[in-house]
């Protein structure tokens, strides 16, 4: 089976409808997404609204920061990220409110683990930068892969039974088989705001049967998401950076 | 967990276990069969009893990774792999026909004929790195030549990628140990300085392999320790025609090419490697033609302690890339009916093309028409001969580029159709680039048609038509 994997779109909907449609024409099954379905972008209502169709649709969801913030908004965020959650606090209506309240910190499937951020204590949302990150967040957990966003930019590392670890920058379009008996975990890029210095929206996808996971990017309308943040009054920044994908 | 082997008859998620064929220090190979593939096949399956080397599991999970990635007839095809929980396993094609090793019981063997395996192999490896691999264990047990094709033209075939390197794909080799996997008389300087993503290292191996092939002695020996396999980043080995006159000057020159410390200095693509072994006349002779001893003492000590002597190595390849960046490009003149401008509008083209693409080699190539019934006389009414008349018009078309021996050659083909020779060249070449004129407007092109239109449609690479704009 096909999974698309979306995660940190961010209230994107130029981004998110891109990623929504490459992964149909691409023959994706079902959908996860990873969480940080708002913050940051100006379309908060949208982004849940249709998340929630791709749940009644069969997809699976888990709790981002952003989505948690939203939610209920508090401290450890930067400026503008603070500024763009109590905005979007104030948009969002209580139903809402109530599925973002509701949505699980991981879900397992299969030999999987779901996550947004670090595996080995979710609530904490630890970023996972780089070996020593990934070593702790799959020593962790007992799933066999592990799937996380939070970051922005893509990674992927393998563990040995011998504990030995390899780090890996994925190639958009080639797929890198999740060979067993070796434990996986995959930091996936951004939908709604990429900061690996590829301006266009990532996403991935999980083919069960052939056991690899192939990361994709996909162009989008950033003029019309960046237009939207400026024209909501949130912070220059958050529209400028889309452009640069930084 | 797994076994330490399989046995005669016994039938693993369908395939039925046969004979079992060749053990190898890291794994052993099973004939096998299945009822959904009628094709001949072998099972790999790695050696993971306790005390092994855990370098057989890593390698193993390598080449499992890799081969599904690989494609085309220099390659055995990927059939399927697993069995984790019981005995892992990968299934391939069994390829029909003997590696290079025995050939090491008849050593040395004629240039020509090293000559023509070297090309063989060079071919193969230019399709293994466009497919963004290194193989980095070319040796003469990893080569098998097979029959293909409708000509059923011999092939190479290289076999094991445990200690390759795919560009795409995690390296896990290079993770899990710190020292140099390799096979000694072969590796690459780069390589055992820990350097696994430089095409060229493939092309030093094969340049060891012809050398002991000429020779009947390897160039490096076969050191066992870390500082014996070193002593090649310092120290030459003597030139083939110190111990085998015999060995032609041009292929000296070719394989002490392959054999240069900086992969820089060695042939930019395995493409290009192929052309120079195809084409034994049109070789640049350099120093290392005619080079009958090892370097001095002198040169050596410094090479050895001089800091400003030590060959660096870039980390990172781009290998793709580079083999993009370094372009075999035909130029079609058509030295008897193209007029003055055409023939500088194309002059002025390739002068474009190689601007930007410092790589690139020329090959000038010009159609000698033959008359289909009528045997043709080799001299023209003046009576000089017609095949040397052209080159010395291709050389004198091609002479305001001013090109250096050795990025450039000539060749004029004999052929009833001007279009098919060209696209056969570019084929057998492993030509990335055609550039050509276009025909004028003229009662001919209405007779014979367009070669350029022929050979845009049917060219296995890229092909540009070069036309005079028309007046007003």
């Amino acid at each position: 089976m096909r999974i698309a994997i979306l995660t940190d779109i961010h209230a994107n909907r130029e981004a998110f409808e891109a990623c929504l449609a490459d992964a149909a024409r691409r023959g994706a099954a079902r959908m996860v997404l990873l969480g940080d379905i708002v913050g940051y972008g100006a379309d908060p209502g949208w982004a849940v609204t249709r998340t929630q169709q791709l749940v009644s649709q069969g997809a699976i969801v888990v709790r981002g920061n952003h989505d948690e913030a939203a939610v209920s908004p508090g401290n450890g965020m930067t400026a503008n990220a603070a500024a763009a959650i109590a905005w979007t606090h104030g948009v969002l209506d209580e139903p809402a409110m109530a599925f973002l309240r509701g949505l699980p910190m991981e879900v397992e499937e299969e030999d999987r683990l779901y996550v947004h951020a670090d595996a080995s204590s979710p609530a904490r949302w630890l970023y996972v930068r780089d070996a020593e990150d990934a070593r702790r967040s799959l020593e962790g957990t007992t799933a066999r892969v592990v799937l996380c966003g939070h970051v922005h930019v893509p990674a992927l590392f393998g563990l040995t039974a011998t504990a030995k670890l390899v780090a890996f920058r994925p190639v958009t379009d080639a797929p890198v088989p999740l060979t067993r008996p070796r434990r996986w975990l995959a930091v996936l890029g951004s939908v709604g705001q990429p900061r690996d210095g590829d301006p266009a929206a990532a996403w991935a996808m999980l083919d069960t049967a052939a056991n690899a996971l192939t990361l994709h990017r996909v162009p989008y309308d950033i003029d019309a998401a960046a237009e939207k943040i400026r024209a909501a009054g949130l912070p220059e920044a958050l529209a400028a950076r889309l452009f640069r994908g930084r | 967990m797994a076994r330490a082997r399989l046995s005669e008859g016994e039938v693993l998620d369908g395939f039925r276990v046969g004979a079992l064929v060749h053990t190898g220090g890291m794994a052993a190979l099973w004939e096998v069969t299945h009822p959904d593939h009628p094709l001949p096949m072998l099972m790999k399956v790695p050696r993971l009893a306790e005390g092994e080397d855990p370098a057989a599991i890593v390698s193993f999970e390598m080449e499992q990774m890799i081969l599904p990635r690989l494609a085309g007839p220099h390659v055995p095809r990927f059939i399927a792999s697993g069995g984790f929980d019981r005995q892992p396993y990968l299934v391939m094609e069994r390829i029909a026909g003997t590696s290079l090793l025995p050939l090491v019981g008849d050593l040395p063997l004629p240039g020509a004929r090293v000559a023509e395996l070297g090309a063989l192999v060079a071919e193969a490896l230019d399709a293994l790195h466009r497919q963004h691999l290194v193989h980095l264990d070319v040796k003469p047990s990893n080569i098998l030549i097979r029959r293909h094709g409708a000509e059923d033209a011999a092939l190479a075939v290289l076999v094991d990628f445990g200690l390759s390197r795919h560009a795409q794909l995690p390296d896990l080799m290079e993770e899990e140990f710190r020292l140099p996997y390799g096979t000694a008389p072969y590796m690459a300087p780069e390589q055992i300085m820990g350097i696994r993503s430089e095409p060229r290292s493939d092309l030093f191996a094969l340049g060891a392999l012809m050398y002991f092939f000429v020779t009947g002695t390897r160039p490096f020996g076969d050191p066992q320790r870390l500082s014996g396999l070193k002593r090649r980043l310092w120290r030459d080995p003597p030139p083939p025609r110190q111990l085998r006159p015999e060995c032609p000057e041009w292929l000296q020159e070719v394989i002490l090419r392959c054999l240069e410390v900086q992969p820089e200095r060695r042939h930019p693509t395995a493409a290009q490697l192929a052309f120079e072994l195809r084409h034994p006349e049109q070789v640049a002779l350099t120093a290392r033609a005619g080079k009958l001893r090892q370097d001095g003492w002198a040169a050596t000590i410094r090479r050895r302690f001089h800091p400003d002597h030590q060959p660096r190595f870039r980390r990172a390849g781009a290998a793709v890339e580079e083999i993009a960046a370094a372009p075999i490009v035909v130029v079609a003149v058509d030295v008897t009916e193209q007029d003055s401008a055409l023939g500088q509008a194309l002059r002025t083209h390739v002068g474009h093309v190689l601007a930007t693409l410092p790589g690139a080699r020329v090959a000038c190539v010009n159609v000698l028409r033959q008359n289909r019934i009528a045997m043709d006389s080799t001299l023209d009414e003046q009576g000089r001969n017609k095949h040397v008349q052209r080159l010395v018009e291709l050389k004198h078309w091609a002479a305001p580029l001013g090109l250096p021996e050795g990025r450039v050659t000539f060749h004029v083909l004999e052929a009833v159709s001007p279009a098919e020779a060209l696209l056969d060249y570019a084929r057998v070449n492993g030509v990335d680039h055609i550039v050509m004129g276009a025909r004028a407007a003229s009662l001919r092109r209405k007779v014979l048609g367009s070669v350029s239109g022929e050979v845009a449609a049917a060219a296995p690479c890229s092909v540009t038509v070069v036309r005079v704009r028309a007046g007003e």
